[in-house]
């Protein structure tokens, strides 16, 4: 590891350190429904919303009704999606005439079960793309169906976590909020503010924005190249920003037009942790305790950081192999040395694994680099931070709450060693939470391991429908250890509403599509169901004075709890598979086995 | 609010308080491994292997099953002769074993209750009852055939046929059956201490009974059915921890489901290895289920309710316990709790000119007859301090005056002189009566003394002030430190007094209460309770009187003294058999040490998978990934002695924790933070590390053995 790649991550570090408490104070604001900065701006469109919607401000809803909500938005988001994405050949804005018979050779047609997948994908803020879109999807659908719901997924989320920290703040208490009122004061004062200013920023540093069809230019080599061109910088700041991590383009983040500088590197980092960190003073200030806030806060921030340099550890440390080839793999002034393979140069290995690790953290799936090609032990980070289901900051909401329930779980283990039957924030921790709170971890990693198994195994002939490569194992292009991780990386991907691909495996087939779909609705749907019924549960009970016998949740001792319980948990469930994914190659390639 | 009858056992009590621990030896506590119980629970754990038994069990009915199908798997692998026999037969016998010791440590509770019940049991007796008759003829009747309502006759020697109320009568009782201490106790008509107890023998003088309740509902059938767990429903808190490992238990039922197509495909990838056999699948799950605590938990409820009986405390359910350990606010009463039963004089103020050894002489020939604790401390105090000796004062002609609720004094007429002692208003009445002046420095010492939480009580004679004795409370030895300790784990305590606020607030600052409740009455200690239920706080308290009835009821953790009325043992959910209020303290260590034992297993359990997943990962993949080996840090000796080594620890460690699991774990009056952080080193870290060496030496010995 190099001095000035420390620096780097530490730096970043700093930054999301600084930004927390304003912008956690400022999201407190908005949902208390206290007056801000942007009310004169913004809240007229607010108020014209709920008109329109026919929404009453101040007309709470019980844990059901919000769940309810959600439930209805999402239909009609899936529906929309799906519809909007099989009718895009008729629709405008359409240059490549994709989805019609002019469409270019090589284009992905759209078939009902891609834009299934697709529709689920961005339903729930996962983003994952078994297609790509620079040769699938129109500007038309690029723009309504997938940027739209890059906000509204985000706003969903944003909304869940509120609610479950209400479940906390209040007591006795039988309603948890307005879901129609939560969402649309998460677009319009935190996220779509923050993406305008974004936008320009990309804009600024070099992102594109225009309608015109793929220009072809002439190299200096004299080779031909076709340039992909249309309507990005709007969909570059909320893909980050919302944690969605869909690429206009296939490369992502590591293309120069989504990612054209080191600075709007800097600023996607930010962008992706900073509601996940804002939020968690939110619930700190909420439950009148900002230090409760803190320690949710430290333990993600002590997981990152460990994330963060093993990763960059590993990528430096570079390929034994390569090295005993004769290869200089340590970092000199002129080369950055280390595993560089399938990275960008402009980034290099401590940008990489801190961009790896940043977007498996949080559920955002955005990538600059093929993580298919990182060494197995920097493979590994990324997919146990997305197996303990991406509670680092995490995804907009969704790092919060899937936080607080691996918090139940490890004070319902802790808070009976202090001689008290378990209680966090003052409220008791019981049957119904420890039940929701199971679910929620354990659908997820139902869904995990078994369409990895299902998978692994899938006999399907050659040219079936379901999987026309053959059995399932045909779409992998690695053999071994390797390829078992390919499996494993996509479901783990999917149901942790990640998003990114480790690459290496031709996902769009129906089988793939399928499974990877239901694996994405149950890590959403399951998980912020038995939320929301554990903030109706919360809500309806009486708040514990704080005495000396109370767990103290506020302090390092808790940190430790909670990193103890996430990681165990989530070793224990997930060291089998590991071990014959990324851990068995890791001592193969010590061995001299390569994939 | 009611005064108490000094318990039985106070000298007992003085001993304990001294003690720094907050949890004393039980005085029914019997030793751990008692052979007798011991032979009753392996028989039991046998028994209990009947699947519909282990059903109730989630975790441990996995293990059953996993126990069973390996058995199958090995009868088949027998009979076809494939190989590796040895081997499946040991994991078998350990996956029954495991199921075995579990059984055996709740057997091993169950019994330790059903032993005391036993012994219960041989008291009842069915005697012989003279039942009066309408017209009050004696009808004899056998015991068992009373019904509530029924009016019984006892005299010295006779056994009481069953739980009732004295209506008629006052007879001293032998009550060791049921609390376990011989000193006999006053039983009369009326007020507090008029609820009796079947089975308990009248020693002295005679009774009448009206039984209140039928056969089969008495409180000694109560109590029996108590103690052997015959009425045991799961606590709130077990339920939700048995949810809790259900739930793991299915992650790891997944985990393990899942390898068998994991490793068909690396097989398949390697292009050699064999598929991960049945025996090792289950020996995996097995170890990855946490059986450790599943094994223990009902052990760990049981005997938490059974440490409670220890102290001669029944708990009504485990409930009740388990309440005990979240209270907040201890709501304990100052007469006999915090401070000792009774005033004691400290001082003589004469008042008037009025020297201090008239004042005192005064006071003791008015209090010569006076047998309460108060007026014998006045006869001391006036000896030691005057060399006042107690007189002969028959042949003065002298009259006593008894104290009485209306005139609030007492006194004694003799040679002419009125001489009247209590309370400072009353005396002051008595004085203005007799044509006397009452100056302003009797209210202002008499003043002086309540502030200083003392109480005053004014001399008169006749018509003429002679000064005041202050009467005080004094706190038991100890109090103060427990009281602190009690602080220092989170829980309020709050003193209930009849006295007036200055009083009461002076002896709550001496005894270091946090609050304090004056001039308490029934009604005012319901409306306490339930201000502080309101704001979110559990609260424990002690009671005697038919009036604490509500109260007792209406708090999360009730314990009603057995002197005390049947009316306050119904309402309660605790009845202390010692009658001995301070006990609450110990009650509510108590609950908290059962919970502690309860996450600490818990922890330990979860915490002890990583090692065994280092024992068998590389167990089981190592035919098609050798390189897996450097997982196997132990270095054990082959994949087989690895699986058996991971089992065998797995099934020793219940029966090595079942002393723990009855004992309870050690605790220690600290805040929550450090204890938190003591735990969690030693169950959390220490159930991390502990395996490593343990499947270390179970594989060395396996291997010495030529088992695997």
């Amino acid at each position: 590891m190099t001095l000035l790649g420390i620096a780097q991550i530490v730096i970043f570090f700093a930054l999301v350190v600084a930004i927390t408490k304003p912008i956690g104070t400022f999201m407190y604001r908005v949902f208390k429904g206290e007056r801000t900065f942007l009310h004169p701006v913004f809240h007229p469109l607010e108020r014209l919303i709920y008109r329109l919607g026919g929404v009453r401000e101040d007309e709470e809803q019980s844990w059901i009704r919000y769940a309810a909500s959600m439930i209805s938005l999402s239909i009609f988001s899936v529906l929309f999606v799906y519809v909007l994405q099989r009718f895009q050949g008729h629709l405008p804005l359409n240059p490549m005439h994709f989805s019609t018979p002019q469409a270019p050779q090589g284009a992905t047609p759209m078939t009902p079960d891609l834009a299934f997948n697709v529709a689920v994908s961005f339903l729930t803020n996962t983003n994952w793309q078994s297609y790509s879109p620079e040769t699938t999807v129109s500007y038309f659908t690029q723009m309504t169906a997938l940027a739209v719901q890059n906000f509204v997924s985000a706003a969903v989320g944003i909304a869940v976590a509120i609610a479950m920290i209400r479940g906390f703040a209040r007591h006795t208490a039988k309603t948890i909020g307005n879901f129609w009122v939560d969402v649309t004061r998460a677009i319009i004062y935190i996220l779509l503010p923050i993406c305008i200013l974004a936008t320009m920023f990309f804009v600024w540093q070099g992102s594109i924005q225009n309608f015109k069809p793929p220009a072809t230019v002439q190299t200096l080599e004299g080779a031909s190249q076709t340039i992909e061109q249309g309507p990005l910088a709007s969909q570059e700041a909320i893909k980050m920003l919302g944690t969605n991590g869909g690429g206009f383009f296939n490369a992502n983040s590591a293309h120069p037009y989504e990612n054209p500088t080191p600075l709007t590197n800097l600023l996607q980092l930010c962008l992706i942790f900073v509601l996940g960190a804002g939020l968690t003073y939110t619930f700190g200030k909420m439950v009148r305790d900002p230090r409760q806030g803190w320690a949710l806060f430290g333990a993600m921030a002590v997981m990152f950081i460990a994330g963060a340099f093993i990763c960059y550890w590993a990528e430096q440390r570079g390929n034994p192999m390569v090295t005993s080839m004769g290869v200089e793999s340590a970092y000199t002034g002129s080369q950055p040395g280390g595993n560089m393979e399938g990275k960008e140069v402009r980034f290099g290995n401590a940008m990489t694994a801190l961009f790896t690790t940043v977007t498996t953290d949080a559920s955002c799936g955005a990538v600059v680099a093929m993580h298919d090609s990182l060494t197995p032990i920097g493979g590994l980070v990324p997919l146990f931070n997305m197996q303990t289901d991406e509670v680092i900051f995490g995804g907009d909401g969704a790092g919060l709450y899937s936080m607080l329930i691996y918090a139940i779980i490890a004070v319902f283990i802790g808070g009976l060693m202090v001689g008290r039957t378990p209680e966090y924030v003052g409220k008791k921790i019981e049957q119904k939470e420890v039940k929701m709170a199971l679910i929620a971890i354990l659908a997820t990693s139902l869904c995990v391991l078994g369409f990895t198994a299902l998978s692994s195994v899938a006999p399907f002939a050659k040219d079936h429908y379901w999987n026309p490569p053959g059995p399932a194992i045909a779409n992998l292009n690695n053999g071994g250890a390797h390829g078992f991780s390919e499996i494993l990386y996509s479901y783990t991907s999917g149901a942790g509403n990640n998003g990114s691909a480790f690459a290496g495996i031709n996902a769009n087939t129906p089988w793939y599509n399928l499974t990877i779909g239901l694996d994405m609705l149950v890590g959403r749907f399951l998980f912020i169901i038995p939320a929301l019924a554990i903030a109706g549960s919360l809500a309806a009970k009486k708040l514990i004075p704080v005495t000396s016998g109370t767990l103290p949740t506020n302090g390092s001792l808790f940190v430790v709890l909670l990193i103890g319980v996430v990681i165990i948990v989530g070793a224990l469930t997930y060291f089998p598979a590991l071990s014959l994914g990324p851990i068995v190659e890791h001592l193969q390639m010590l061995n001299g086995k390569l994939f | 609010m009611s005064t108490l009858s000094s318990p039985p056992v106070e000298s007992k009590q003085e001993t304990k308080q001294e003690s720094s621990q907050l949890i004393s030896r039980g005085v029914r506590a019997r030793p751990l491994f008692d052979p007798e119980i011991v032979k009753r629970a392996t028989k039991e754990a046998f028994i209990k292997l009947n699947p519909r038994m282990v059903a109730k069990n989630p975790v441990m009915f996995v293990v059953e099953v996993g126990a069973a199908l390996t058995t199958i798997y090995v009868i088949k692998d027998a009979i076809t002769g494939t190989g590796g026999l040895l081997f499946g037969i040991q994991i078998a016998l350990w996956l029954w074993f495991t199921v075995v010791f579990a059984n055996f440590a709740e057997a091993m509770a169950e019994a330790r209750g059903k032993a005391q019940a036993d012994a219960l049991r041989k008291t009842k007796t069915d005697t012989i009852a003279r039942k009066i008759l309408p017209h009050g003829a004696f009808e004899l009747v056998q015991a068992s055939k009373l019904r509530a309502g029924d009016v019984v006759y006892c005299e010295a020697g006779n056994l009481i046929p069953g739980d009732g109320e004295v209506i008629e009568g006052v007879a001293s009782v032998d009550e060791s059956v049921i609390t376990g201490e011989s000193a006999p106790v006053i039983r009369e008509s009326g007020g507090d201490r008029s609820a009796v107890t079947g089975g308990t023998q009248v020693l002295s003088d005679h009774i009448k009974i009206r039984i209140t309740s039928n056969p089969g509902e008495t409180f000694l059938d109560r109590m029996i059915a108590l103690v052997e767990g015959a009425v045991r429903h799961k606590t709130p808190n077990e339920i939700a921890l048995n949810i809790l490992i259900a739930g793991l238990t299915l992650i790891f039922l997944m985990a393990v489901a899942t390898l068998p197509p994991y490793a068909k495909y690396a097989i398949q990838a390697v292009g050699s290895g064999t598929a991960p056999t049945v025996a090792v699948l289950v020996s995996l799950l097995v170890c990855l289920i946490p059986t450790t605590i599943g094994g223990l938990l009902s052990a760990i409820g049981i005997a938490g309710m059974d440490r409670v009986m220890q102290h001669n405390v029944l708990a009504m359910s485990g409930k009740a316990v388990e309440a005990s350990g979240d209270v907040n606010t201890l709501l304990l009463d100052k007469t006999g709790t915090i401070t000792l039963g009774n005033r004691q004089a400290v001082e003589f103020i004469p008042l008037n000119g009025v020297s201090e050894s008239e004042l005192a002489d005064a006071a003791q020939l008015s209090s010569l007859a006076d047998e309460t604790p108060e007026g014998r401390s006045i006869v001391v105090l006036a000896k030691e301090k005057y060399q006042l000796r107690g007189r002969e004062v028959a042949e003065h002609n002298a009259q006593f005056i008894p104290f009485s609720a209306y005139t609030r004094m007492s006194g004694v007429d003799m040679d002419g002189r009125h001489l009247r002692k209590g309370a400072t208003e009353a005396i002051a009445q008595f004085v203005k009566e007799a044509g006397g002046k009452v100056h302003q420095s009797l209210k202002e010492v008499s003043d002086r003394i309540s502030s200083n939480g003392g109480t005053p009580l004014a001399v008169a004679d006749g018509s003429r002030v002679l000064g005041v004795v202050h009467l005080k409370d004094i706190v038991k030895g100890g109090m103060r430190e427990r009281l602190a300790s009690l602080r220092a784990m989170g829980i309020r305590s709050v003193m209930i007094t009849g006295d007036n606020p200055l009083t009461a607030a002076a002896i709550a600052q001496e005894a270091g209460v946090d609050d304090f409740l004056a001039q308490a009455t029934p009604q005012d200690k319901l409306e306490y309770i339930r201000k502080e239920q309101d704001q979110g706080r559990l609260v424990a308290m002690t009671g005697d009187g038919t009036n604490d009835a509500p109260a007792l009821a209406q708090a999360d953790v009730g314990v009603a003294m057995n002197t005390g009325t049947m009316a306050a043992k119904e309402a309660g959910n605790m009845v202390d058999l010692d009658s001995n209020p301070t006990k609450l303290i110990e009650i509510v260590a108590i609950g908290k040490q059962l919970l502690i034992t309860r996450g600490s297993l818990t922890t330990f359990s979860i915490a002890n998978d990583i090692a065994k997943y280092f024992a068998i990962i590389p167990a089981m993949f190592a035919s098609m990934y050798p390189e897996l080996n450097k997982l196997n840090i132990m270095g054990l000796h082959s994949p087989h002695s690895a699986v058996l080594a991971a089992v065998i620890f797995n099934a020793v460690i219940i029966i090595a924790l079942v002393p723990l699991a009855l004992r309870g774990v050690q605790y220690k009056p600290v805040n929550a933070g450090q204890m938190l952080g003591r735990n969690l080193l030693i169950y959390g870290l220490g159930g991390i590390i502990v395996p490593f060496p343990g499947i270390w030496l179970i594989d060395k010995i396996i291997v010495a053995l030529h088992l695997a």
